[in-house]
């Protein structure tokens, strides 16, 4: 198939819409008939991405990109950065305020969740920088 | 069993979402933490949780569940009435505890995700 692309703004704090990019990219998967369980991990990580973006990143997006062998997907923003991705990598480390914690987030989940869902994730962050997460998810030689 | 069966049969009370009643429940999942249920709960579940805000919703779309409970008495947030309402996602209250609701639901026959798989 022809590739297909999309992208979705993301606005920090924007609680009202937060999580309807990844809505938006399950439909289109869904409509292209993929694989429900590649759906379903497509949309965790999408969730979890968009979700980190709210919560501290600034203004940013979600872009997807389907061809015939994979699915990308590359949440970028413009927000504070990160200076040590590795801790960030770990579970239980978060730096959500008190708030979002109350709200269910700031487990320290989404950024591990993200790397096992996906076949391929790289992160890049740096400190006044904005943070870009790339992940692709195969859909011939999928990890479940 | 429907949404709408399970909620008279256990007395729960629908507070939004009514289009989406007859929303076919398979099995259930607890949970309060939005990552823990986002990457666990199966499709097709009714979530237990104690969230009220409005973002319990687009977890419930994106996992493909059944319905949400509010349990503990926590009422709906005004915003989340409206999205359950505009997406069809049945949102219903139950004022006791989320422990003693799943145990009625369980002795309705609806199991767990391992227990449907068994």
């Amino acid at each position: 198939m022809a590739a297909l692309k999309k992208e979705y703004h993301i606005n920090k704090n924007d609680f009202i819409r937060a999580g309807e990019a990844s809505i938006g990219v399950k439909n289109v998967l869904k409509s292209l008939d993929v694989d429900p369980s590649i759906i379903r991990r497509v949309a965790i990580c999408g969730y979890e991405g968009e979700m980190n973006v709210v919560m501290h990143g600034g203004t940013g997006k979600l872009n997807i990109e389907i061809n015939s062998t994979n699915i990308v997907l590359d949440i970028s923003d413009n927000g504070p950065g990160m200076a040590n991705t590795e801790l960030a990598m770990e579970r239980g480390y978060s730096t959500a305020t008190d708030e979002y914690r109350e709200m269910g987030f700031g487990a320290g989940m989404g950024l591990p969740n993200m790397e096992k869902n996906s076949d391929e994730f790289k992160i890049d962050s740096a400190v006044g920088k904005g943070t870009r997460i790339r992940m692709v998810f195969s859909l011939t030689h999928s990890k479940e | 069993m429907t949404v709408e069966e399970l909620s008279k049969i256990l007395g729960l009370d629908i507070v939004a979402g009514r289009n989406g009643l007859n929303r076919q429940v398979e099995n259930g999942y607890c949970g309060d933490l939005l990552s823990d249920v986002m990457g666990n709960a199966p499709s097709g579940c009714i979530w237990l949780t104690i969230q009220s805000h409005q973002n319990i919703v687009a977890v419930a779309m994106l996992r493909e569940m059944a319905a949400i409970v509010i349990a503990g008495g926590f009422g709906p947030d005004k915003e989340t009435k409206e999205k359950a309402d505009q997406e069809g996602i049945p949102l219903l209250a139950w004022s006791d505890s989320a422990y003693d609701l799943a145990g009625k639901i369980y002795n309705l026959g609806v199991g767990g995700e391992k227990n449907n798989k068994g």
